[in-house]
């Protein structure tokens, strides 16, 4: 093209051969040839002038699209380089006791975080650190290093140490401008200052992994974890970590090009994490540590009004500070081996035969079924045999007890007359009544390792051994043997269910949740969070009760009621109208209890939906608000038989039974728990009781009941002998005492494994923590009634309770 | 009339030129050449992040440069085209010695210790190239034989290989490039160009396989798709073309460019020192350079036209156009639409060697314009 326009002077750009030759000789050529030397110049000149324009334009057109066109988005690219939003960790929640205590705290741990750079040596940056810090790291842990820098993401440094010394901190401060690329990193690591005294109860926190990246971007929380380094995995910290976690914020820094910042230009400051309180008292925690010494076992204790759970451990225990460190595969494979197995909780994950401990539970049982009275006699033989069988069903004396009541038969704990009440009450009125008790189900503690126990039925034999259940099976079950087995937390609640008199409590650790930020205000109580958990958002309810709090104290009553309304329709999801009912009503106490002076009336709440019934409500149909699904599930399974009784049920409350309907273990005739409270008086106070020597000389009247359970049978004919049985086999002992007697403050549970006896061994422990907790830590609190009360009991009997 | 005004402007013309002229100083050029050295040290200051020592050592250097190419202006054109032989010669000799003894420094030998001073032979050739093939071309008519033209072509091509073996690529196309500017202008019949274009385009997967080393290779890869490799082999040209793009038309701001400032650039008081002034001034900033380099180059084309044999045509076009396609090189590679190859933003970039051959090429020029027999002005 550029040559057809330049057709006149194309003989200059391809000129002819001729002319190219030009001839040296003919002074007349050259003159021609200095005219086509110019013209020919001229045209280069002009071509390349015109290639340097044609240049310019294709720089010019190329910077336009750049800086006009595409400015936008370059402007953008160029900020998403500079602009970095760093998530900013939310302190973690502090963690007390009931008095205030620590039992887990932050401390700042110093890490060396090293950005790879281009340019700089990586290896020779480690290598000069490692021998500068003295950091110890062996050659494969550099290649490590190495590879980490070269694969993570760019602007993610690598750690070159996770720990540093404040030495260490001074020496690389010193040294700083020898590795412009690294940076002392400062984290918050969660330390518990009680190392293994705490461990089954709190649990720990340790690095977020892929399963917990999974479950928490399946619950749509992964967001709120950007920067989070460590997550709870047992126990309360596990359990209230959507509680104890805070709310992430965020720092939007300039970076250079290595990732170092610049500045910051926004500022999004963390919530940080509630603090929580937990019901434990770590004195009695650790003198519970202290009394189980070398023994395997657990202790148990708590507050039987409120379900405050008081002491929890387990033995053996570990320190949970490794895992917060990250535990090393040795250190992990010795508490693996243990042949004590410390990473089992003994408190919620041991299942053991409760023994002798459930007598008095299964002594209500038989009173409420008519089976036995209190008046009603049996003589205690030396062995139970069922009709046309020669089995014997020994009893614990080999001689027998003789003639029995209903109280001397707790009181000695005289096994033939519990086979003979299993036997006669049959199996399945024993798996309601236990179920009833809160055996082969969640307790509703506040950690999530927990066993359900088993509480035997005809259907469980049915599908676990594919046989069908024999009457020999039943009567071991009197006696807490058998197929039934129990954790020693479902065996407090049970007997808590009896220390307040048919009142039954959820045990739990938590006693409340402060807000480090609102001046340690009390934001939730273990029922608020409870609710908010079905409710599902933690979050909300906070702010919620939160305003509630604050409107209370400023507003009228009449504000209140608006709000509860909205409530009400809120938890309409359980949509069985017997549940409906029940959870107006339940929700109704429960407010009461938080507010605690706005007494409302029920029949405020009366609307269309639970006009038919007036009635008050059964203890069962209340249990449908309850937190566990399976309860609803049983809802649902009762709900033919509410039905049927949901005309009149009459609640029948003992007068010292405190609390709502709903939480009321209904018998026919309450003193019922009076005399299987009686019968556990007098294994402590009687002069038969197998509790006796333990208490003896007590300032204080408690109650008890001892428990030996065997691990293994023993062949008919054949005597138990503890020294030819292996350690494993021997006999577990257990103990459950509460005390003083009319309003216990403490209710215990002991187990101890493959030690023998429960009245020898588990009852002197009962005592010491008893003492511990009344005469020691808490003297000045209620001590038993100041006269004696003299109560008639059975054929006769008398004892005087104080 | 007319004649009178004539004759009395070509007086004070001529007076006005004598005291420069005698000394074989061009005001205009040099007047150009310190335009680009106020932007140079204004880009510098911010592309070096506002370091007033490396300033200085750019103002030493420039009068350094300043010192040579008057220096260089003071030699008749007749001269320089007598000793352009000898200079090849010895080029040659010393790029042959970087090849027995040099240094090697970033994966390739360029350098060559003399002792006193450390050199780099090829970028002689960027002075000596044009020059030979100016003095070898204008001995006889123009345009050249065929003859001539092969042999200028070999003249190029041994300190070219000599260069691409070291490597050096970029290098080896701009002398390359400056020699065959010279051979064009000579006059070249454009049915060479023609064919040489296709031979070249023939050649090119041959030297894809065989001559280019795999870092080149990587480089035009690169360039065709530099977001295939963000962090790597493309990250140089995404963070400056991000730089320029985000200059807008009016830029950041002076010493606000925060992909200049936040060393996301590499380079960015040297090869890439382009993008920190596209960032910090933007659309405009570019079109002033443009504007100042324009005024350098058409006093050069000016100075061309002037010139009377054809070896100071030849010379004086070919450094000219030379220095054009720098410009070019430079500012296409750092706003990606040509390889990385090591080339400086002429008179612009911090750095010595550049400057100084960059200051003897206008020596030349200014020789050529300086060294007449007759004044003329017309």
């Amino acid at each position: 093209m550029f040559f057809k326009q330049k057709r006149p002077r194309e003989r200059l750009l391809f000129n002819k051969k001729e002319k190219r030759r030009p001839s040296r000789q003919s002074q007349v050529l050259r003159v021609k040839n200095v005219e086509l030397e110019n013209s020919i110049f001229k045209n280069r000149m002009f071509c390349a002038i015109f290639v340097s324009i044609l240049m310019a334009g294709v720089l010019f057109a190329n910077l336009y699209y750049l800086q006009i066109v595409s400015y936008d988005d370059y402007t953008t690219r160029s900020n998403e380089n500079r602009i970095r939003v760093l998530p900013v960790i939310p302190q973690r929640g502090i963690i007390y006791d009931r008095n205030h205590v620590v039992l887990a705290e932050n401390r700042p741990v110093f890490h060396l975080v090293l950005f790879p750079t281009k340019g700089l040596d990586t290896r020779a940056s480690i290598e000069s650190l490692n021998e500068l810090l003295d950091l110890g790291l062996e050659e494969a842990e550099i290649k490590n290093l190495i590879y980490l820098s070269k694969t993570r993401q760019r602007f993610s440094g690598v750690e070159v140490s996770d720990l540093l010394s404040e030495e260490q901190i001074a020496t690389f401060s010193v040294n700083r401008h020898r590795f412009p690329n690294v940076q002392i990193s400062a984290n918050l690591n969660r330390f518990y200052p009680f190392s293994d005294i705490m461990t089954h109860a709190l649990g720990y926190v340790s690095r977020i992994n892929e399963d917990d990246v999974q479950r928490l971007t399946k619950e749509g929380k992964i967001d709120n974890y950007e920067g989070t380094l460590a997550i709870g995995k047992l126990g309360i910290e596990r359990y209230y970590e959507d509680i104890l976690h805070g709310t992430t914020g965020s720092r939007e820094v300039e970076v250079d090009s290595h990732g170092r910042v610049i500045r910051t230009l926004n500022f999004n400051p963390p919530k940080p994490g509630l603090d929580i309180t937990l019901s434990i008292d770590i004195r009695l925690q650790y003198y519970a540590q202290e009394l189980l010494g070398n023994m395997r076992g657990a202790i148990v204790a708590l507050e039987p009004a409120t379900g405050e759970i008081l002491a929890f451990y387990s033995n053996p225990s570990y320190d949970p500070n490794l895992f917060v460190r990250g535990i090393r595969s040795n250190e992990y494979k010795l508490l693996l081996n243990n042949p004590g197995r410390p990473l089992i909780n003994r408190v919620t994950q041991g299942g053991y035969s409760p023994a002798s401990t459930i007598k008095p539970l299964l002594a209500v049982m038989g009173l409420n079924e008519g089976l036995i009275t209190t008046t009603s006699t049996y003589y205690g033989a030396p062995a139970f045999m069922l009709p046309g069988s020669t089995h014997r069903f020994r009893d614990w004396r080999s001689w027998g007890h003789g003639w029995l009541d209903v109280y001397r038969a707790i009181e000695l704990s005289a096994d033939t007359y519990f086979y003979d009440l299993a036997h006669r009450a049959g199996i399945d009125t024993i798996h309601d009544y236990l179920d009833r008790y809160g055996f082969g189900r969640g307790t509703g503690i506040d950690i999530k390792e927990e066993s359900l126990g088993l509480n035997p039925s005809r259907q469980w034999k049915q599908s676990r051994y594919k046989d069908s259940w024999h009457m020999g099976d039943t009567v071991p079950i009197g006696i807490g043997q058998g197929y039934w087995t129990t954790t020693l937390l479902q065996l407090i609640k049970a007997h808590a269910t009896l220390a307040n008199y048919g009142r039954q409590i959820t045990p739990h650790l938590l006693q409340e949740v402060t807000d480090p930020s609102q001046n340690n205000e009390q934001v939730m109580t273990f029922n608020d969070v409870i609710e908010a958990r079905l409710q599902g958002d933690i979050d909300n309810l906070r702010n919620h009760l939160h305003e509630k709090n604050t409107q209370l104290a400023s507003l009228g009553p009449t504000h209140f009621i608006e709000e509860e309304e909205s409530e009400e329709e809120n938890l309409t999801p359980l949509d069985e109208s017997n549940a409906i009912e029940g959870t107006i009503e339940l929700h109704h106490e429960d407010e009461s209890a938080v507010t605690g002076e706005i007494a409302l009336d029920p029949s405020f709440y009366r609307d269309e939906l639970n006009v038919q019934s007036d009635a008050p409500l059964t203890a069962e149909d209340a249990k449908g608000a309850d937190v566990n699904d399976e309860n609803v599930a049983k809802l649902e399974n009762d709900t033919p038989s509410e039905s049927q009784a949901s005309e009149v049920k009459v609640i029948h409350r003992h007068p010292l039974a405190q609390g709502p309907d709903s939480e009321i273990m209904d018998v026919n005739d309450p003193s019922y728990w009076d005399v299987a409270r009686a019968g556990m008086y007098l294994v402590v106070n009687g002069p038969e009781g197998t509790g006796r020597r333990a208490f003896y000389g007590a300032k204080y009247k408690a109650a008890g009941k001892s428990g030996t359970a065997q691990v293994v049978s023993i062949r008919q004919g054949e005597k138990y002998n503890a020294k030819a049985l292996k350690v494993e086999h021997r006999d577990n002992a257990l103990f459950v005492a509460f005390a003083p007697f009319k309003y216990p403050r403490i209710l215990v549970a002991i187990i101890l494994e493959n030690e023998g006896g429960g009245s020898a061994k588990a009852a002197p422990i009962a005592r010491k923590l008893l003492d511990k907790y009344l005469l020691e830590l808490y003297p000045n609190g209620y001590m038993g009634e100041s006269v004696p009360v003299t109560q008639k009991f059975g054929l006769g009997g008398t004892v005087d309770v104080q | 009339m007319t004649e009178n005004m004539h004759s009395l402007r070509e007086d004070v013309m001529a007076k006005r030129g004598t005291w420069l002229m005698r000394h074989h100083i061009d005001l205009p050029l040099l007047l150009g050449l310190l335009m680009t050295l106020l932007l140079s040290l204004f880009v510098l200051y911010s592309a070096s992040g506002q370091h007033p020592e490396m300033l200085w050592r750019q103002i030493v250097r420039t009068s350094l440069a300043f010192l040579v190419m008057i220096t260089v202006a003071q030699f008749n054109p007749r001269f320089i085209a007598k000793t352009a032989i000898y200079l090849y010669i010895l080029s040659l000799i010393l790029l042959v010695m970087v090849e027995l003894f040099g240094d090697i420094s970033k994966g390739a030998q360029r350098w060559l210790n003399l002792g006193f001073m450390r050199i780099q032979p090829s970028e002689l050739f960027k002075v000596v190239m044009p020059l030979t093939i100016a003095a070898f071309l204008s001995k006889d008519n123009l345009p050249p034989k065929n003859s001539n033209v092969i042999i200028a072509f070999i003249l190029i091509l041994i300190p070219v290989g000599l260069i691409l073996k070291q490597p050096d690529l970029g290098t080896a196309v701009l002398i390359a490039v400056s020699g065959f500017i010279a051979i064009f202008i000579a006059g070249l019949s454009l049915w060479y160009l023609v064919a040489g274009a296709l031979a070249a385009a023939a050649a090119l997967p041959l030297m894809w396989n065989y001559v280019l080393h795999d870092y080149q290779k990587q480089r035009v890869l690169t360039l065709i798709d530099p977001e295939s490799d963000p962090l790597g082999a493309g990250y140089h040209i995404i963070q400056s073309k991000i730089a320029i793009g985000s200059g807008g038309l009016y830029g950041k701001g002076w010493l606000q460019g925060s992909q200049s400032q936040l060393d996301f650039l590499p380079e960015p008081h040297t090869d890439f020192i382009f993008a920190v002034l596209a960032e910090e001034t933007g659309l405009i900033g570019f079109l002033i350079l443009l504007g100042v380099y324009t005024y350098l180059i058409s006093r050069c084309v000016f100075i061309t036209f002037q010139a009377r044999s054809n070896f100071e045509r030849i010379l004086s076009a070919a450094y000219t156009f030379t220095f054009v396609f720098y410009i070019f090189v430079n500012i296409g590679m750092v706003s990606g639409i040509l390889p990385v190859v090591g080339v400086p933003l002429p008179m612009i970039s911090y750095g010595g060697t550049s400057m100084i051959t960059l200051s003897i090429c206008f020596g030349i020029i200014m020789s050529v314009h300086t060294h007449k027999k007759t004044l003329t002005f017309r």
